[in-house]
């Protein structure tokens, strides 16, 4: 019976373990224009909890991460990038939080990308 | 769309009776380098959507904005300006073509000396661009523009270029070649001149209390130095210089890639002073004659894939001084009063290897392994006095980079394990002294990402001649507001004196060396313990468009336990251990701002207050300058068609210096209590005729200021008074030299 239950219990250890990484790599886009959004979104998105590693690229709008899918998953980090005014696919800034946005960081319109961007990446 | 600029004119018309139209004109320069317009590029306000295009002739008008005042002007396949928009007519305004970064582009936009805003130490970051300004022609000689560090001369014979920082001498700072400890023990009076500056990559000067990473030696700073690197380096770099003292200097480097994944380097430096100089008639040479054969042989592998990095390098040196004075031959006259001579020759041997991995789905954890073995053989004599060193040297330094829970903790750790032999030969007495530690270090960096940032160090050592011991280093930084950082730091430095290797300038004295140790390990003397702490600000900001620097910094060493070197006696030299106080305090404030379009000026103002208890009272540390103001001024002009001028000026006034007591000499050979101040100043004029080739000539010293009599009793050097460890200024007058680097 105790051999059973020690099974069991390794078992569902192991089968967490091999459906939940702890250093799981995941992408997905995010909108964006400049170094002031990759500041932004990289900071929102390693504060949560559970994720280890993020960047964002300006030119391709990738966001990728290296999280503990046991402690987060990719929708709270997308709630958590549009709480500060980057929408991703499913999830949209809320208008009061991306009016807020510094011109050039006004990605909705197309031609802010053509602003001058300056030094904001450093 | 003309339409709707239209309805903007009359709107910015009716808006305000005080606008006007703000005019220019685009243009490009074509391949001869002469301008042409450039038709229909846009011109808006930025961050707007009012503006124009321009003409056909490249002209544009449009309504002063006052609100906004930068103009940001753009055309498809040219890279857009924004411009500030400070009078009506705006002339002329050049765009560049929209090519792939280049490596001109590169240039143009990080500044050659940087002062960083975002790291948690006070750096500063010097590239080879700012090495140039030297010209010349090793690591001692790179830092004569730059105001972080000071640069002295040992002595009047010998004639090494030593530096400081903080107030205190080299040995109290740690030096680190791709951050593995150089200059050290044997090497720290010549070993600056054993690193040629066109090897050079780039220098990080760090002030105060280092990282734990490299051991506990460092007191009052880091300077580390990258070497150029085989796989990014030019495929071939030749250069030679000559000046007006016969001094001749030249470099090459040569590169290959072997895979896109491995290189290797061939780097032979070769430097000639041949100038039999004594323009101040005191019998001695002003400078010394030299030989020094300087080779190394690099290989880098890099698989980004992978994650694995790879260097290993060999470099042997061999290098011969000859001084003293002009009749001297060394054939007859080696170690006989007939004339006062010596000769310095070293050979040295470098060995490492580093090798590093990046787990390729972790990018914030890797390890990384740093080993190197060096023999130093110095056999010399001065006048009578005859010195020799033997220093073999092994690190080993074994690092693992990782994260706890995320990037905003991560944390460094580790073990290093060194050895050091000397064996030393002073005026027959030999000394021999065996150093090993092995240590253990441990480093965490947090970063709130909301301005709070710090590096918390702690290592452990056991060393056979320093006991067991704890090194603790804390570095902290906080924005306070946009474009400004306030940065603090405390740590801790031990170190055991190497008194001969490092005060070799005694030996062309006549002073009798005492040394009054109390049964430690290191001559009998007990090792060196110190705090350093201390405090900077910098703020960035815009003024008129451009950016200017400001910082400040105050940095304390406190010493627990010192070796005294007391010049203090005429007759003497002597070293033994501190019995009261011993400090440096050092305030460094500099200024930066690009006055005019390209015209970028530095200032520095910088503070000593270094004194230490001796036996004989307290005194100011001797020839240490009370203040140093430096300025530089530089200037390029645009690069057209790869043709380009490039100026530089640099001015450095140094306050009185205090001399050793040599109240104890007959009253010719007596000197004032103080030391004049006095003034540098060095110019430079590069021109660039191409990508591929540059040539420059300079000038040093140009107000040919030298020390009178810089050797004290130089007419009888086997008497009781000769004295050459009392310089505070040049002995070489001024030196004007030419050069040319062709690289491909």
């Amino acid at each position: 019976m105790k051999t059973t239950l020690i099974t069991c219990i390794a078992l569902f250890f192991m089968a967490i373990g091999h459906s939940q990484d702890k250093n799981k790599t995941v992408s997905f886009e995010v909108k964006g224009n400049c170094g002031m959004c990759k500041t932004r979104i990289e900071k929102a998105a390693v504060k949560l909890k559970g994720v280890k590693f993020a960047t964002w690229n300006s030119e391709t709008k990738l966001f990728e991460a290296i999280i503990d899918e046991r402690k987060v998953t990719i929708p709270n980090i997308q709630k958590r990038i549009a709480e500060v005014g980057h929408d991703s696919e499913g999830f949209t800034a809320p208008d009061s939080v991306y009016n807020k946005l510094p011109d050039c960081c006004k990605y909705r319109d197309p031609s802010t990308i053509h602003m001058d961007h300056g030094n904001h990446n450093q | 769309m003309r339409q709707l600029f239209f309805l903007f004119f009359v709107f910015a018309l009716k808006s305000g009776f005080s606008q006007f139209q703000v005019q220019g004109k685009v243009l490009e320069f074509n391949e001869k380098g002469k301008t042409i317009p450039i038709a229909n590029a846009n011109v808006y306000w930025l961050s707007s959507t009012i503006g124009t295009t321009t003409d056909f002739d490249g002209k544009f008008s449009t309504p002063y904005q006052k609100n906004i005042r930068q103009l940001v002007v753009s055309s498809v396949g040219y890279r857009s300006d924004t411009i500030p928009v400070n009078r009506p007519n705006l002339g002329n305004i050049v765009l560049y073509p929209n090519v792939v970064l280049d490596e001109v582009v590169v240039e143009k936009e990080v500044a050659p000396i940087q002062k960083s805003l975002f790291k948690v130490q006070n750096v500063v970051s010097v590239d080879s661009r700012e090495m140039l300004k030297a010209a010349c022609c090793n690591l001692s000689e790179s830092f004569e523009t730059n105001p972080a560090v000071d640069v002295n001369v040992s002595d009047a014979v010998l004639g090494a270029k030593q530096i400081q920082m903080l107030g205190l001498n080299s040995p109290y700072l740690m030096f680190t070649q791709e951050n593995m400890p150089s200059i050290r023990g044997a090497s720290q009076v010549f070993g600056l001149s054993f690193i040629p500056g066109s090897w050079i990559e780039s220098i990080q000067i760090t002030k105060g209390a280092g990282s734990v990473l490299n051991g506990f030696e460092s007191i009052s700073g880091h300077i580390n130095s990258e070497l150029v690197k085989p796989l990014t380096d030019k495929r071939f770099f030749l250069n030679f210089y000559a000046n007006n003292f016969e001094r001749y200097e030249f470099n090459t480097r040569l590169n290959h890639n072997i895979t896109d994944d491995l290189g290797v380097g061939l780097y032979i430096h070769a430097n000639l002073r041949n100038g039999y100089i004594d323009n101040n008639d005191d019998s001695f040479y002003d400078t010394p004659l030299a030989r020094q054969i300087n080779f190394m042989n690099r290989w880098q592998f890099m698989d980004p894939e992978s994650g694995w990095v790879s260097y290993a390098n060999i470099q042997y040196l061999s290098d011969t001084k000859e001084l003293g004075q002009t009749d001297f031959n060394i054939d007859g006259d080696k170690l006989t009063t007939n004339a006062w001579g010596s000769e310095i020759e070293t050979s040295r041997l470098d060995i490492s290897a580093k090798t590093g991995y990046v787990f390729p789905d972790l990018p914030y954890q890797s390890f990384g392994f740093q080993t190197a073995y060096s023999a130093h053989d110095q056999n010399s004599f001065y006048g009578l006095n005859q010195y020799d060193i033997n220093h073999r040297s092994f690190y080993s330094n074994l690092i693992f980079n990782s994260i706890i829970g995320s990037t905003q903790h991560k944390f460094k750790t580790g073990v290093s394990l060194t050895y050091d032999g000397f064996e030393e030969n002073v005026n027959n007495t030999p000394f021999t002294r065996y150093d090993n530690s092995l240590g253990a270090f441990f480093e965490y960096t947090y970063d709130s990402l909301e301005g709070l940032s710090f590096v918390a160090g702690l290592r452990a050592d056991r060393h056979n001649n320093l006991g067991t011991f704890i090194t603790p280093r804390l570095h902290l930084r906080y924005s306070l507001w946009d474009k400004a950082s306030f940065r603090a730091s405390f740590g801790r430095g031990i170190r055991g004196a190497n008194i001969f290797a490092e005060n070799q300038q005694l030996f062309a004295s006549s002073r009798q060396i005492v040394i009054d140790g109390t049964n430690g390990n290191y001559y009998g003397l007990q090792p060196e313990k110190a705090w350093n702490y201390g405090v900077s600000f910098i703020q960035k900001l815009y003024l008129w468009n451009r950016v200017l620097e400001f910082s400040m910094d105050y940095y304390r060493t406190q010493f627990d336990e010192q070796v005294v070197v007391d010049w203090e006696n005429a007759r003497e030299i002597a070293f033994y251990n501190l019995e009261g106080e011993s400090f440096s305090n050092s305030v460094q404030v500099d200024l930066n701002y690009e006055i005019l379009q390209d015209l970028h000026l530095r200032t520095t103002y910088k503070y000593f207050d270094v004194a230490t208890e001796y036996r004989s009272g307290t005194f100011e540390k001797p020839l240490q300058p009370n203040y140093r103001f430096f300025v530089n001024l530089s200037y390029e002009t645009l690069k057209i068609a790869e043709k380009q001028w490039r100026f530089d000026v640099t001015g450095n006034w140094l306050g009185r210096q205090r001399l050793p007591n040599t109240n104890a000499n007959p009253e010719e050979f007596q000197l004032a209590e103080w030391s004049t101040s006095y003034n540098l100043f060095n110019a430079q004029i590069t021109r660039v005729l191409s990508n591929k080739f540059e040539v420059y000539v300079g000038g040093e010293n140009i107000g040919n200021f030298t020390q009178p009599d810089p050797i004290l009793s130089s007419s009888d050097p086997f008497g009781t008074y000769f004295d050459s460890t009392i310089l505070y200024g040049p002995v070489l007058e001024s030196l004007y030299y030419v050069g040319f680097r062709f690289k491909i």
